[in-house]
């Protein structure tokens, strides 16, 4: 109790309560332009809260990371395209509503339900925090260099349908950020005798190229468009009744997304599927889904919005994020020398907090905010896509360059916009990109230190949460050799078809 | 021809035109650095295998160039979408913007901040068919927003423009710490 009162006392300072309210109120706004999303935010952001003291700039970008969701959910509703990518089962139930002229109610629903995944996330963790405490410290080289195998493992098989894709990307990750000086040989790697390369690929530089610079340039390329929403009329406070109606899917989806926001390298996609469908699978009346069921609306927000608060523990924890975002994160903490691991849970337990309640305060501004601003914010989705382009071009200037004035920085960030222009045009996903580089560089380190201890391969797992992690990568291997052959013998009996390929979904 | 069948059924995948193009160049790609794994890392005799500078890189290539054959093979089996060649040229309308974007961190220590956004966007907005006076404003307006939230209140380490020189005493210095 004592810990949670000084992490309270951590928050209240002016800054702190400003860059909350500047990161919950943007993060609601970005989240509802389609085409800007939390990433790119989160990628512009990032070199200005190096300025920032580790708490600020942390609670800025978790309110942006936490409230992305929320916001992004209003055109998913509304004009059937989701503000961020997780909020693309959302246009299933949502839409068909507006389109039966149940738009309130269907935003209302999304708003409710997305509070209560927040804070469902938040509360688990609080109360798990204790545990965490005392198993973090478990963890030494060998269990987390496992943990981050296991993270990259799960990363690529969580791509169904483009684990090749996924795969190369992610190597190509790990692969960069090997590039330059080998800090423990001192040895050159991959520098081509260029000494811009000497210093490595910054994960910064990547992360605004992919998200930020490739989006700008998406943007620019395709055809222009400004989106119309029409403006709503009512409260917006109903939705909390229908959302108790439905305690089951509620507490299940939220239960899903604070599981699938522990496991790295899942995210809040996969969690949105799985309690999607659980509910479907469960509801008296699955017909109705996909065609305006408020259960399909309450699993997937409930349960994307439970992520963000679970994705912050083996971040704390262990020092290994489990998505995109969390990586993004995970650079603010390494610039202030606060090393995020075990010894943050057992020594800072009141900073680890005062996240937490950051986290729990942005889910009740942001749903105050909502209740008051949503005409507004239908405004905002109308802002023309080319015009969004050129003004996230600027602002992926500042990213890059504030980083240290630097020209080399812009040409390989421009270069991977181009990458990641490419990479979205044909549906390939960027994050195995970022994950590989941030839990590369984790494997490197991890397994060197380790090696002082292991003189044959059992010792690497030896130990019993090595050995279970061991175990998680064997089952989760097994587990996808099943399901792709399962899924290979049902198909081989449809191969005969007249249909055109394509057209199947496959 | 039932084997080939169903090896083809197993790698298909749902794809969009182009893809084959990009899986050629990323394999072609990851065979290059393949190759010069030899003479780019370094393997100091003694220590351990798995500490070896070459170690990681070595690991991703060769990860980096199964994949990709996976890839490509997948790729391959799957039936032709037309309009890849039309696909690789919207990829490459995308070198006018990294270039727009180069120039505009080239100009900027010159320059300054604020013009050189202000003009930038202009620019921008007239060369993608944005005419009326309404939208200019509007550009001009939110690239000075975004200068000044970043420069003047968040304070980011951007260079003064050298053309802030010639300013007055007074804005010169105003100019240099704020814009």
């Amino acid at each position: 109790m004592d810990t949670l009162l000084s992490g309270a006392e951590l928050l209240m300072r002016l800054d702190v309560v400003v860059a909350l309210l500047i990161g919950s109120i943007g993060g609601v706004i970005i989240g509802a332009i389609p085409g800007v999303g939390p990433a790119v935010a989160i990628a512009i952001l990032l070199p200005a809260t190096f300025a920032f003291e580790p708490i600020v700039g942390l609670t800025m970008l978790l309110g942006i990371y936490g409230s992305s969701m929320y916001g992004g959910a209003l055109p998913a509703v509304l004009i059937n395209t989701p503000g961020t990518a997780v909020n693309a089962l959302t246009t299933y139930d949502g839409y068909p509503m507006t389109q039966r002229g149940e738009a309130r109610r269907a935003l209302s629903i999304a708003y409710s339900a997305s509070f209560c995944g927040g804070v469902f996330g938040i509360l688990c963790l609080i109360f798990l925090s204790p545990v965490l405490a005392v198993v973090a410290p478990m963890f030494g080289s060998r269990e987390i260099f496992l943990a981050a195998l296991l993270g990259i493992i799960l990363v690529i098989l969580a791509h169904r349908g483009q684990v090749f894709a996924a795969g190369m990307l992610a190597m190509f990750g790990i692969f960069l950020q090997t590039v330059g000086l080998d800090a423990v040989t001192y040895t050159r790697r991959f520098t081509f005798d260029m000494t811009w390369l000497a210093s490595g690929v910054n994960l910064i530089v990547v992360v605004l190229g992919l998200f930020a610079l490739s989006q700008a340039f998406l943007l620019l390329v395709e055809k222009d468009s400004s989106p119309k929403a029409q403006p709503l009329d009512g409260s917006l406070t109903s939705g909390f009744k229908e959302v108790a109606r439905h305690k089951r899917v509620t507490a299940s989806s939220s239960g899903i997304g604070v599981l699938m926001g522990m496991i790295p390298g899942v995210g809040e996609f996969t969690a949105q599927f799985l309690s999607y469908t659980y509910a479907q699978k469960t509801s008296k009346t699955p017909e109705e889904f996909g065609k305006g069921a408020p259960e399909g609306l309450i699993a997937s927000e409930a349960s994307n919005n439970a992520v963000p608060a679970a994705a912050m523990i083996p971040l704390l924890a262990l020092g290994i994020p489990g998505e995109a975002l969390t990586a993004m994160m995970l650079s603010v903490f390494y610039v202030h020398n606060v090393i995020p691991g075990p010894a943050l849970f057992q020594n800072q337990l009141d900073f680890v907090y005062a996240l937490y309640i950051a986290l729990l305060l942005l889910n009740v501004i942001v749903i105050v905010f909502l209740m008051v601003s949503t005409n507004l914010l239908t405004k905002i989705i109308r802002i023309p896509t080319r015009f969004l382009g050129v003004m996230i071009l600027i602002l992926s200037f500042v990213g890059v360059y504030s980083l240290r004035n630097s020209l080399t920085d812009c040409m390989i960030a421009a270069g991977f916009g181009v990458f990641g222009l490419i990479l979205k045009r044909l549906n390939l996903p960027i994050v195995p990109i970022i994950l590989g580089m941030v839990l590369g560089g984790i494997m490197e380190v991890k397994l060197r230190s380790a090696m002082a201890r292991v003189k044959t391969p059992f010792d690497m797992i030896d130990r019993p949460i090595a050995f279970l992690l061991f175990l998680g990568i064997l089952l989760v291997i097994g587990l996808h050799i099943r399901t792709v052959i399962k899924e290979h013998r049902a198909r081989e009996e449809e191969t005969d078809h007249d249909m055109h390929n394509t057209h199947m979904g496959q | 021809m039932v084997r080939y069948k169903t090896f083809k059924a197993l790698f298909q995948r749902n794809r969009r035109p182009g893809d084959i193009v990009f899986a050629w160049v990323f394999l072609a790609f990851a065979l290059f650095l393949l190759w010069n794994l030899p003479t780019q890392t370094a393997a100091p005799s003694g220590g351990k295998f798995v500490a070896q500078p070459r170690f990681w890189p070595a690991v991703s290539l060769i990860g980096m160039a199964v994949f990709a054959v996976l890839h490509l093979v997948g790729s391959a089996v799957s039936e032709r979408l037309y309009g890849r060649w039309r696909e690789v040229l919207t990829w490459a309308r995308s070198l006018e913007f990294a270039g727009w974007f180069i120039g505009y961190a080239v100009v900027v220590p010159y320059v300054g901040y604020l013009p050189s956004t202000v003009i930038l966007a202009l620019i921008l907005l007239v060369r993608l068919g944005y005419g009326g006076r309404k939208t200019l404003g509007w550009g001009a307006v939110a690239a000075i927003a975004i200068v000044v939230l970043f420069k003047s209140f968040l304070q980011v380490k951007l260079p003064a423009g050298a053309v802030y020189e010639y300013l007055p005493d007074g804005l010169r210095q105003f100019m240099m710490i704020y814009l």
